[in-house]
């Protein structure tokens, strides 16, 4: 059998503008919510207005009453749900909140659904249902619970991991510091609420709604309603933003579609702003406990990241923050650990970054306080504590570039001139600034996906797979490799996706969707490649006769044999002789288990912040930012710049904006909205500055493909958190850092 | 009950038989006239995905009741390309990737143009960044947007009478 090369055409590493572009500057894009089928009725669901207790009325024949209205869906009428809400199938589902009873268990939980023939009739009559309740004190707070043990703190997250000896690294110190991060809840808030357009045939059922993992929520949605997956059509060509919110089906989605199904008419619900907290998930509120030692060379002896986490009463997922110290810095002794509370709050979930966005702005934090006590410079702390095998473990890393990501990142900055001491720059409209740097650092992993690849006789290519575009870029990136894969020019290649009838693209998670799906339309394109090469080499006609035994490699919609231009053969040629309309092929990508055993596999980066801070008024503005990160082969140069830039402003919006507030009685959050719950405008970015650096990973995959998604975040809050301490000499421990927190220590 | 409202949509005279007074610009648009593509980011004037374009001031259309409408022309973000011609701000938008997800990118796209058109702005970034700041991106595309409008702005100074007018 002929070998064919896995290589790269022409198509990846260039900065192709978004294939859907044209489409989403025209309004012509479809979203979920943008679909309106014949008779469809509109749903809107009561939210909780307290966070624990139940509800002890609701005035449903008002509800009834008004205009329009066509039914109202209450825990004592709810329509029987085949599969249990309360179970868990996959470890992957959560528990959730479809009218099961009266009990409530967080405040935004839906108590009640309305469907009616418009919008505006279905927002009165929920608004009519005026529910009436027995309330408990709520526990919103970390303070507010006893704590309990983790045994799994996120999807497959250990809990507790201890290398080496924290106790002699405690007590081999030279220095030391012991401080305590608080992060708060934060919430997605994706542009897009989370929507869905429900239509039943019978026992077949066709939704539209975002969704980052297609077969993962077909599956769900078939356990809950008792069908096959395959008889469920979801179509999510667009999300507008997902952020990690939109993997898991959650009670609102379930309940609009179990509406459509007893009112025998399609359904559209579409979260409000305001519902968008609670049901959808959340980034859960850390209390995070650090205890950081050194010896007298600035060698860190331990570092023991202790995490409390919240969560709901009746769900485990909590933010795994502790585990952010295990792969990064050298360390004699390495321990972490976590705790769970719950908490009268809906379910956390994955946030852009679980875990490690958390976890890395405490510890940039730690290390920069350390560095400080230990009179070492940020930067050359955090050099002498590099890890050149990954810590605890000893593997080797697939790749790691993070030294020169240090030093194009400083050098891009300036760092070399910063002066140690806080409080000694100003600019020259009397502000105080500082600077301050943190390390990036993010797994690599994939997960599995399936792709098809058709090749047609005119030599032009439609790929498949069911992935997800939330923004990333994956129809422009995927189709870069796909056609690569496939050997044709990208104007050559279709690229369908976005549809849960095609093969399993696979999750858009964990920044591995790219190296996944990628991987799985690369391989289904060389299958077509591999089967050209077996016609050719038997086609007396073709140059390629006979040569079986070469290896062959294709680009431009030709075949050729590896490093010799001269001679090839046209695919379409190859097809005609063969008499063949078409080719098909087919393919898919996972990480052998002996990769994940031999290799460390992360992305890496350093991010420096200059802030400037009012002396007077406390108010903090981020100046410049820069971040150069090491995240293997680079797809699309111009996405992939997009999507770093786009995780460090998160960073920013971690590090000085956003917080969930809840009010202590009523336990619902004060500022559930857009104008309150504070996200990062226009004019809260400048200086913004990205760097790629070169990283060429034989290991990580096929693809050299390591992902950019979520490490933006990483680092980023830390650099800004540690540059308002250098501008102010205040260490402020909770975020997001306000200036009501530099005007207190004054 | 009906309610009868005339609007210029996007150059065309439309009759409107409103079937509720309570019914906004944006659901107007998005849930009787088959026009979606103005989205709906928080329904409360505080996110400014359904920005359009109202006798010439951008606008939040869920703030704004379609019954008080009558006589008024309304641009959308179907009715800036002249057929297969992209408007110099949404071509912008592509060529700097002022856009990620896309949700928000109607209603930027249509503050944009507002923007420009108030000739408050120029092409200083400081002042197109607060000039935009109407305008959430929760993917946080805002290096690309301010490149973006900056690109057009200057492209409709040199030719303002050309598509960009």
């Amino acid at each position: 059998m002929p070998d064919t090369l896995t290589r790269f055409g022409s198509n990846s590493g260039q900065p192709t503008t978004r294939r859907d572009g044209i489409a989403k500057v025209t309004g012509q894009a479809t979203f979920a919510a943008d679909n309106h089928p014949e008779g469809m009725l509109h749903a809107v669901y009561v939210p909780a207005g307290i966070a624990r207790g139940r509800v002890a009325h609701l005035e449903v024949e008002a509800a009834r009453a008004h205009p329009g209205v066509t039914h109202v869906i209450t825990p004592g009428n709810r329509p029987d749900l085949p599969g249990d809400p309360d179970a868990k199938p996959t470890r992957f589902s959560f528990r959730i909140e479809v009218l099961q009873d009266d009990t409530v268990r967080y405040a935004g939980q839906p108590i009640a659904l309305v469907l009616a023939e418009t919008l505006e009739a279905a927002t009165e009559g929920a608004r009519l249902l005026a529910p009436r309740y027995e309330a408990e004190p709520p526990r919103t707070g970390l303070d507010d619970n006893a704590p309990f043990a983790v045994e799994e703190p996120g999807f497959g997250a250990p809990g507790d991991t201890v290398h080496g000896d924290p106790e002699a690294g405690h007590a081999a110190a030279a220095t030391s510091i012991d401080a305590t991060y608080d992060t708060p809840p934060q919430y997605h808030n994706a542009m897009e609420s989370h929507a869905v357009v429900a239509q039943w045939d019978g026992d077949r059922l066709t939704l539209d709604t975002p969704s980052q993992a297609l077969a993962m929520s077909c599956a769900a949605y078939a356990h809950l309603f008792g069908i096959e997956a395959a008889d469920i059509t979801l179509r999510s060509p667009y999300l507008g933003g997902g952020f990690g919110s939109k993997a898991i089906p959650n009670g609102p989605m379930v309940l609009a579609i179990l509406a459509a199904r007893e009112a025998g008419r399609p359904v559209k619900l579409s979260l409000t702003r305001r519902q968008m907290f609670g049901p959808v998930g959340h980034r859960g509120a850390t209390r995070q406990r650090l205890r950081l030692g050194c010896d007298a060379d600035g060698r860190l002896t331990v570092i023991d990241h202790e995490t409390l986490a919240a969560t709901s009463t009746f769900e485990t997922f909590l933010e795994s923050a502790s585990n952010a110290s295990q792969g990064l810095y050298a360390s004699s002794a390495i321990r972490s650990a976590h705790q769970g509370v719950r908490l009268d709050v809906g379910t956390p979930g994955p946030m852009r970054a679980p875990g490690e966005a958390s976890g890395s702005a405490a510890l940039e934090c730690a290390m920069d306080e350390l560095a400080q006590a230990a009179g070492i410079d940020p930067l050359e702390f955090r050099l002498r504590n590099y890890a050149e095998t990954e810590p605890g473990t000893g593997k080797p890393y697939s790749s790691k570039a993070l030294r020169e990501c240090y030093a194009r990142g400083a050098e891009a900055f300036g760092w070399a001139d910063r002066p140690a001491r806080p409080g000694t720059m100003r600019s020259t409209d009397g502000k105080l600034v500082g600077w301050g740097m943190g390390t990036a650092f993010f797994p690599s992993p994939m997960f599995a996906a399936e792709a098809r690849a058709t090749l047609r006789a005119d030599g032009s290519a439609t790929l498949e797979t069911g992935g997800a575009d939330m923004g990333q870029g994956a129809w422009t990136a995927l189709a870069q490799i796909a056609a690569d894969g496939i050997g044709l020019p990208l104007d050559r290649v279709e690229l369908r996706s976005g549809l849960s009838t095609l093969p399993d693209g696979g999750v858009a998670g964990g920044s591995g969707h790219t190296a996944t799906a990628g991987g799985a339309l690369h391989s289904a394109g060389g299958d077509v490649v591999r089967q050209l090469s077996e016609l050719a080499s038997g086609q007396p006609d073709s140059p390629l006769f006979g040569a079986g035994n070469a290896t062959f490699e294709a680009r431009g919609g030709r075949l050729q044999i590896a490093g010799d231009d001269g001679r090839g053969d046209a695919f379409a040629d190859i097809l005609a002789r063969a008499g063949l309309s078409e080719l098909t092929g087919s393919g898919s990508a996972s990480r052998p288990d002996a990769d994940s055993r031999d290799y460390a596999m992360n992305s890496h980066g350093a991010v420096f912040a200059e802030v400037a801070v009012d002396p007077d008024l406390g108010q903090i503005r981020v100046r410049r930012l820069v971040g150069a990160f090491a995240a293997g082969r680079i797809v699309n140069p111009r996405l992939a710049e997009s999507q770093l830039m786009g995780g460090m402003i998160w960073g920013l919006s971690f590090a000085l904006h956003e917080a969930a507030v809840h009010d202590p009685r009523s336990g619902r959050i004060l500022n559930a909205d857009l104008a309150e719950y504070r996200v990062p405008v226009n004019a809260d970015v400048q200086g913004l500055e990205v760097i790629t650096v070169e990283e060429d990973d034989p290991h990580v995959n096929a693809l050299g493909i390591k992902g950019v998604g979520e490490i933006g975040i990483t680092g980023t809050v830390g650099a800004i958190a540690n540059a308002v301490w250098h501008a102010t000499g205040t260490r402020v421990r909770r975020f997001p850092i306000g200036l009501a927190d530099l005007l207190a220590a004054e | 009950m009906s309610f009868q409202i005339t609007l210029t949509l996007n150059g065309t005279a439309r009759e409107i038989a409103l079937d509720d007074t309570r019914v906004t610009l944006l659901d107007l648009l998005r849930e009787r006239l088959e026009m979606p593509g103005t989205k709906k980011g928080c329904d409360r004037g505080q996110c400014g995905a359904c920005t359009v374009l109202v006798d010439g001031r951008r606008i939040n259309s869920c703030l704004t009741l379609a019954a008080t409408l009558d006589g008024a022309e309304v641009t959308t973000i179907e009715g800036l390309a002249r057929g297969d011609a992209l408007h110099p701000v949404q071509q912008a938008f592509i060529d700097n990737d002022g856009l990620q997800c896309g949700y928000c990118t109607p209603g930027q796209i249509m503050s944009a143009v507002g923007l420009i058109a108030e000739g408050t702005a120029g092409d200083d970034p400081e002042r197109i960044r607060e000039g935009m700041s109407g305008n959430i991106c929760r993917c946080a595309a805002y290096h690309g947007i301010t490149l973006a409008v900056r690109q057009a702005a200057r492209q409709m100074d040199n030719d303002p009478k050309g598509d960009a007018a």
